[in-house]
This record gives C-alpha cells, sequence and structure tokens, in this order.
C-alpha cells in the first residue's frame, strides 16, 4: 500500500513534468500575448500530444526551437521507397528534399511539396497537397515496439521461472501470473467455455497486457498516446472482428441471417440487423478505447495547463489537486479499459462458438 | 468522424497490426504455451494431489470402521462368553440343588417309612406283650379269686346282679 | 463546435450519465442484496456500461 502510493505520487510529478515546457512557454507569451496566446497555446501543444509524431522529443521550446530528443526513421512509398531521417525536417521548418522530391512536416502529417514548400490550403484551411504513403517508424511505433520487448522479455522470464523453480513462478513473474491467471478464470473461460477457451487464449493474454501496457505508458512524462490513437485501436478491432468472424461456427452465423425461433417476416427484417451489429461490434471497441484514452489525456492535460492559467495562490494548487485526482483514476482506466476491451472481446469469441441450445 | 478519418494514418496501423500479430506468436511460443502449461501442470498436480489425499483419508476411515467393527464383534463375542458361562453356572447351581433336594427328600422318606415301620412292629409287639401280661394277670387273679366257694358264689352273685340291672 | 453541437454533446452526455449510474446503483443493490453473487454481478455491471458508453462515445463523434 505504501509502495504503491509512492509510486502513484511519482507519477503524478511525472506528468507535471511532461508540461515543463509549457511553463517555460507561458513566461514568454505573458510577455507578448497574454492569456488568449497562452491559451491557444496551450490548445496546440493538447493537440500536438495526442498526434503521432515523427520524431522522439522529451522537452522542447518552440519559440527558441529547442528540442531535447532524438529523431526518427521516416519511410515513404511515393514512386519508390525512400528512407530517411526526420532531422532532415527540422521539425516542420525546412523541406527535405530526397531523391528530387520534396516533403514537408506540417501538422504531423508529410506533406509533398515543391522546393519552396509551398502548402495549399481549401476553403476549410486543408492541406490540399499530395500525401505520399507513410510508413515511418513513429513515435507510436517505437513505443509499441518497446512494450512489445517489454512483454516479450517479462513473460518469457515468467515462462521460464516455472522450470528453474520448480513449477512455482520467481521474481517478477510472482506479479504477472496472477494477472495471467486473472485473464484466464474471469475472462476467457467464463465467456468463452471451458472447452474453446484454449485457441483464443493468446490472443487475449496478448490484447490485455498489450493494451494495458500501453495505457500505463500513455500515463509516463514520455508523452506517448498509443492507444489514444484511432489507427492502433482500429487494428486492434479489426484482428477481434477477423477471429470472431473466421473461428465462428454455423449457429452463429444461422443467428445472424435465420434467426431460429421467430416468424419468417421477422427473420428477414432482423437479418441486416444481426448482422450490421456484427460490424458494430468491433467498432464500439475501437471507438471505445480511442475515445477513452484521448479523453482522459486531454482531460489531465488541460487540468495541468490550467495551473499556468490561474497563476494565482488558489487556482493552481486547485488544478494540481484535480490533477492528481484525475491521475489516479487514469490508472484505474487504464486497467479497466484493457479488461473490458479484452472481456467484450472474450464475449465476442463466446458468442461466435456457442452450440445451439434450442 | 471527419477528424477521426483525418487523423488515421495507414503506416501506423501497418506497423500496429505487424508487430501485435508477431508478438501474438512470439508470446505463444515462448511464453504462453509454457506459462499456460506450467500452471495447468501445477493445477493437476494440485487436483491430483488433493484427490489421493481424499483417497488415503477414506482408506484410513475404512481401515477405522474395520479396526471399530472387529473391536465390537470381539467385544460381543466376549460378552456372549460371559453370558454363557453365567448362565450355566447358574443351570448348574440349580441342577445341584435341584437333585440334592430330590435325594434329600427321598432319603427323609424312606427314613420315615422304616420309622413308620419300626413304630407300627414296636407298638403290635408291644400290644401283645400286653395282652399276655394281661391275660397271666386275670389267670392269676382267676385262680386267686376261685380258690374258695365263698368267692366264687360271690362272684356269680354279682355278675348276676349286673345283668339284671342292665 | 456550434451551439445545437454542444446542446447536442450534452444531451449525450446526461443520458449516457443517467444510465451508466442505474446500472452502477442496481448493481450495488444487487451486491448488497447478493454479496456472494458481486462477481458476476460486476462483470454484467462492467459490460452494459461498457456498451452504453461505446454508444455515447458514437454519438458524441456523430454531434463533433
Amino acid at each position: 500500500m505504501q509502495k504503491n502510493s509512492v509510486v502513484r505520487i511519482f507519477m503524478t510529478f511525472a506528468l507535471i513534468l511532461t508540461s515543463m515546457n509549457l511553463a517555460a512557454k507561458d513566461n514568454e507569451k505573458v510577455e507578448n500575448g497574454g492569456k488568449e496566446g497562452l491559451r491557444t497555446e496551450i490548445k496546440e501543444f493538447i493537440a500536438h500530444h495526442l498526434q503521432d509524431s515523427h520524431d522522439f522529443t522529451f522537452f522542447s521550446d518552440e519559440k527558441e526551437h529547442k528540442y531535447y530528443g532524438f529523431p526518427l526513421p521516416v519511410i515513404l512509398w511515393d514512386e519508390g521507397l525512400k528512407v530517411f531521417s526526420s532531422s532532415k525536417f527540422h521539425h516542420g521548418q525546412t523541406v527535405a528534399e530526397v531523391g528530387g522530391s520534396y516533403y514537408k512536416l506540417y501538422h504531423s502529417k508529410i506533406y509533398k511539396t515543391d522546393a519552396e514548400g509551398t502548402i495549399n490550403y481549401d476553403e476549410s484551411h486543408h492541406a490540399t497537397n499530395e500525401k505520399p504513403l507513410d510508413f515511418s517508424i513513429t513515435k507510436n511505433v517505437v513505443s509499441m515496439l518497446l512494450i512489445g520487448l517489454l512483454m516479450f522479455f517479462m513473460f518469457r522470464s515468467l515462462a521460464r521461472s516455472y522450470k528453474k523453480n520448480n513449477g512455482m513462478p520467481s521474481g517478477v513473474g510472482r506479479f504477472l501470473e496472477p494477472l495471467v491467471l486473472f485473464v484466464r478464470d474471469e475472462i476467457a473461460i467464463p465467456n468463452i467455455g471451458e472447452k474453446k477457451y484454449r485457441k483464443y487464449m493468446s490472443f487475449l493474454l496478448t490484447i490485455f497486457f498489450f493494451i494495458w501496457f500501453l495505457n500505463l505508458l500513455g500515463m509516463t512524462p514520455l508523452g506517448v498516446n498509443v492507444t489514444g490513437n484511432i489507427a492502433v485501436t482500429f487494428g486492434l478491432a479489426l484482428l477481434t472482428f477477423l477471429i470472431t468472424n473466421l473461428t465462428a461456427n454455423k449457429n452463429y452465423w444461422g443467428h445472424i441471417f435465420w434467426m431460429p425461433g421467430v416468424p419468417t417476416f421477422m427473420k428477414v427484417v432482423l437479418a441486416p440487423i444481426e448482422l450490421l451489429g456484427v460490424f458494430i461490434k468491433p467498432f464500439s471497441l475501437m471507438i471505445r478505447l480511442y475515445a477513452n484514452m484521448t479523453a482522459g489525456h486531454v482531460v489531465i492535460m488541460s487540468i495541468v495547463g490550467m495551473m499556468f492559467l490561474f497563476k494565482s495562490w488558489i487556482g493552481s494548487p486547485l488544478s494540481f489537486g484535480l490533477a492528481f485526482a484525475l491521475s489516479i483514476l487514469e490508472l484505474l482506466v487504464a486497467a479497466l479499459q484493457a479488461y473490458i476491451f479484452t472481456m467484450l472481446a472474450a464475449l465476442y469469441f463466446g458468442m461466435a462458438n456457442e452450440e445451439a441450445h434450442h | 468522424m471527419e477528424k477521426l478519418l483525418d487523423q488515421f494514418s495507414f503506416g501506423l496501423f501497418f506497423w500496429q497490426i505487424l508487430i501485435f500479430v508477431g508478438l501474438i506468436f512470439l508470446l505463444k511460443k515462448y511464453a504462453w504455451g509454457p506459462i499456460l502449461k506450467s500452471v495447468n501442470d501445477r493445477e493437476e498436480g494440485i487436483k491430483n494431489a488433493l484427490e489421493s489425499a481424499e483417497d488415503a483419508r477414506k482408506e484410513m476411515q475404512n481401515l477405522q470402521a474395520d479396526n471399530e467393527r472387529i473391536l465390537n464383534e470381539a467385544r460381543a463375542e466376549r460378552d456372549g462368553m460371559l453370558k454363557e458361562a453365567r448362565q450355566l453356572k447358574e443351570s448348574m447351581i440349580s441342577d445341584a440343588k435341584e437333585e440334592a433336594q430330590a435325594e434329600a427328600d427321598k432319603i427323609v422318606k424312606q427314613a420315615q417309612v422304616t420309622i413308620e415301620g419300626e413304630k407300627k412292629a414296636a407298638i403290635a409287639e408291644l400290644k401283645n406283650q400286653v395282652a399276655g401280661l394281661s391275660v397271666e394277670i386275670a389267670e392269676k387273679m382267676v385262680r386267686k379269686e376261685l380258690s374258695n366257694n365263698d368267692k366264687q358264689l360271690e362272684l356269680v352273685e354279682s355278675m348276676l346282679g349286673d345283668v339284671t340291672l342292665n | 463546435m456550434t451551439i445545437p453541437n454542444i446542446v447536442g454533446a450534452g444531451l449525450i452526455v446526461i443520458g449516457a450519465g443517467v444510465g451508466i449510474g442505474k446500472i452502477g446503483g442496481s448493481a450495488m443493490e444487487a451486491i448488497a442484496r447478493q454479496p456472494e453473487a458481486s462477481g458476476k454481478i460486476q462483470t454484467a455491471m462492467l459490460i452494459a456500461a461498457a456498451l452504453i458508453e461505446g454508444i455515447g462515445f458514437a454519438a458524441l463523434f456523430a454531434a463533433n
């Protein structure tokens, strides 16, 4: 318990550390813009934080153009594979020239431009330039690789500790084993059933720990927001959708296209609704995770940002306390969303495998 | 909705699928498989151990019940034997008593019969002796009385007087 | 964000809040009545809340 609260306090401080660059900006803004400028700047900072980025930046001072971090490789498919370092963009300041083509970073996206880096806009201020296919190793990809490696080593050490320790876990495995058993006994078996749960276990365990660890990584001062990215949650939901429908049995499809036990007219009416449900289920999985994580990040960062807006002896401690409480809540949400995603995936697998009971 | 589509990055999606599917297969081979197998083995082991303990307990119970049964049987047997012995003793005593009684009764009866016989014999002899004596006495007396005539006449006369009186 | 959008988003949040609140309240009552079934009740509660939440989010994105 003691240790736990120490960790929480540490995490909260770390979170506040993330916004240190906000503080740096704050001082300048007051000089040349006042509160309104600061407000838009905080908004932009949050919007930028929520998005993926082509370099890993820990701290930045955008006025002075000082960035502390490291660039990541950019991989483009634009009439051939083009690989170069993201340092060529200079954080969107310059145009990168690769193999005769010019590219510019604008709002975290890469656009193909002319030599001067002109970006054309339509009437609603959207860039109309051509976007090359972007396979860059971005910040989120790096985070996922990191978590993947972490999971691989953690769980391999758990698997190995059984052999060394005569069937009992040791070290970090003592913490991980109950979680593995939780996924098996509380999520997989009750929802899928004793007989068929085995073939889904790898997916369920991987997705549970993957989401949970990425959610927790989002709480660290690294400032990554992987599970709050629609492409990531889309991938997770797509895999769930594919596994559900590819392993489904006759009974499942029967319930969708020709619902047993209702009049023929109702069968015809129900079929499209049920078919829609097949797509809505993974869609809601995708939206739920994305929205929860994004909302969590936005709320915490806004409240941390409020500290710099208030700048009073009452307002700042108040928003600090609020941010602290919300961070603790977010720790819970991180685990809860991983649980719900896994749980619902298991539920869908269970539905796809249900035996006829009429 | 439009914002979401705008945010969607195909590259990130591609890497995500690649990393995640790779992770599933890697972990399945190196982590989940061995972990779940070990856990299952352990649970199986615990289950077996519990079952064998239960079996042993049942056997023990059976053994105990057997012991109890044998003990009870022995006790019952002993009780029966004791009871039998007691009955035997009692019957022997009563038999002996009855026999003794009968013997005694017989002896007493015999003695009584003998005594009666003796008594009768004694009485008869006494009667005979008394009769002899009486006849002797009477003879003597008659001889004496009838030694003179006077006395004979007197007697005849008294006897005749008695007859008339009657 | 226009005014109708904001009002719509507010309505969605109210609706979802009421719904999740009712589920939570009923689950609490059920657990108080049958503490031994708390695990199952919790699971059912989370699933129902998650479904409402999903609809809520979908509507929020539509309103946005």
